[in-house]
């Protein structure tokens, strides 16, 4: 019997690693499973200001049949992005474009500006709790984000469900207008950890130094 | 770019966040001369969050008109319609003002400890879209300023990320 439970989770554990190897190699390849799609579920987070007027230039540009449905995130502290977010999905259906009605949920912010160290273990433990909670409920086909922080635990989560699922997630992070010559934290944080498949910057110099990413011109 | 447009006025912004040193130096008396100076004839605050609050006048003969206020829904019409912006390093405030094609000197908010923000600003700067200037040297910016030497800053929009987005994902182009 005990035998049987040390191989069992031996098995388990192989296939874990099998499963995170897999997930790292097949990063930034377009999979055989998304080609047959017609529509893909996106998360869209959204990180207040500058951020979030960047990501909604850019939904307000996709295709809204096969980037649907949308859900938005924004962090809970943040009153501004989901009206906004919400002004331009009714835009969308005066144009008779959507056929599916978004979602918009709030996450925990895991760190405030000039949170004390202490505090901020135990509110990025909750802010991943909640990020993971969200994705596995989400289950999203594509995950949208361009910073800052709020996008942590999401694409922590998304690289989590890759892992743990045959569920493929396409992780995109577009580095924010305002970084010229430095990623941000959380941008030199993701390309450093391999997570997105997709990682836009928008400025020659980033791609110079950053060479897995990809150069896309200035989106404003 | 338009040269100034004699006797428009002026617009001032923080955007969401506060910043006095700016308010501050552009409500000196020095920075109302070289305004006077250069031909505009009034000034509009958006404070912001800021504590500083610069004085309203209803710009007799020579002098300069100036109003303030802390938040506007929109600044869209400010914007608009402003001879010259005087703003904070927020790209979001940059950008309002560049596609508006207004003439733009951005100020650096050295108080900040990590001002990214500037990065912004100098690299626009130098491709003359816009001006760069400190509290401390913003006189001297608008007294020296060559509004002629602008370039009117290209728009651009997110299309190639949605082209290269659209090929991942194996949707063809139609």
């Amino acid at each position: 019997m005990k035998m049987e439970v040390q191989w069992l989770l031996w098995t388990i554990f192989s296939i874990l690693v099998c499963r995170f190897g897999f997930a790292l190699w097949s990063r930034g390849r377009a999979l055989a499973p998304c080609l047959s799609k017609r529509s893909f579920s996106t998360l869209i987070v959204l990180g207040s200001g500058g951020h979030t007027a960047e990501m909604l230039d850019l939904v307000s540009m996709l295709n809204h049949e096969r980037y649907s449905p949308r859900c938005y995130v924004a962090a809970l502290t943040d009153n501004m992005s989901l009206s906004k977010a919400q002004r331009l999905e009714e835009s969308f259906i005066q144009q008779a474009a959507a056929n599916h009605k978004a979602r918009y949920l709030q996450i925990y912010r895991s760190r405030e500006v000039g949170q004390s160290y202490l505090t901020s273990m135990a509110t990025t433990t909750i802010g991943m709790a909640h990020g993971l909670w969200i994705v596995f409920r989400v289950r999203p086909d594509i995950i949208l984000c361009n910073g800052p922080g709020t996008c942590l635990p999401i694409c922590i989560a998304g690289f989590l469900l890759k892992v743990l699922s045959f569920k493929w997630v396409v992780m995109v992070y577009i580095e924010s207008i305002a970084r010229v010559r430095k990623l941000s934290l959380t941008g030199l944080l993701l390309y450093k950890l391999c997570l997105m498949d997709q990682f836009f910057v928008q400025w020659p110099k980033l791609k110079n130094k950053f060479p897995r990413a990809q150069y896309v011109d200035r989106l404003m | 770019m338009e040269r100034d447009s004699t006797r428009g006025y002026v617009f001032v912004t923080v955007g969401t966040t506060s910043f006095d040193a700016l308010v501050r130096i552009a409500d000196s008396r020095a920075c109302r001369e070289a305004l006077l100076s250069r031909g505009y004839s009034s000034v509009v605050f958006q404070i912001g969050r800021g504590s500083y609050i610069p004085q309203k006048s209803t710009g007799d003969e020579d002098s300069l008109k100036t109003n303030y206020f802390t938040f506007a829904p929109s600044l869209a019409d400010f914007i608009k319609n402003a001879a010259l912006i005087i703003s904070h390093a927020g790209s979001g405030s940059i950008f309002e003002a560049l596609r508006a094609g207004r003439p733009l000197v951005v100020v650096a908010n050295d108080a900040l400890m990590d001002n990214h923000q500037m990065e912004l600003a100098e690299e626009l700067a130098e491709s003359k879209y816009l001006f760069c200037a400190s509290p401390g040297t913003l006189v001297n910016t608008i007294t020296t300023m060559d509004l002629s030497s602008l370039i009117r800053y290209p728009a651009s929009t997110p299309l190639a990320v949605v082209q290269a987005l659209d090929q991942f994902l194996g949707f063809s182009n139609q």
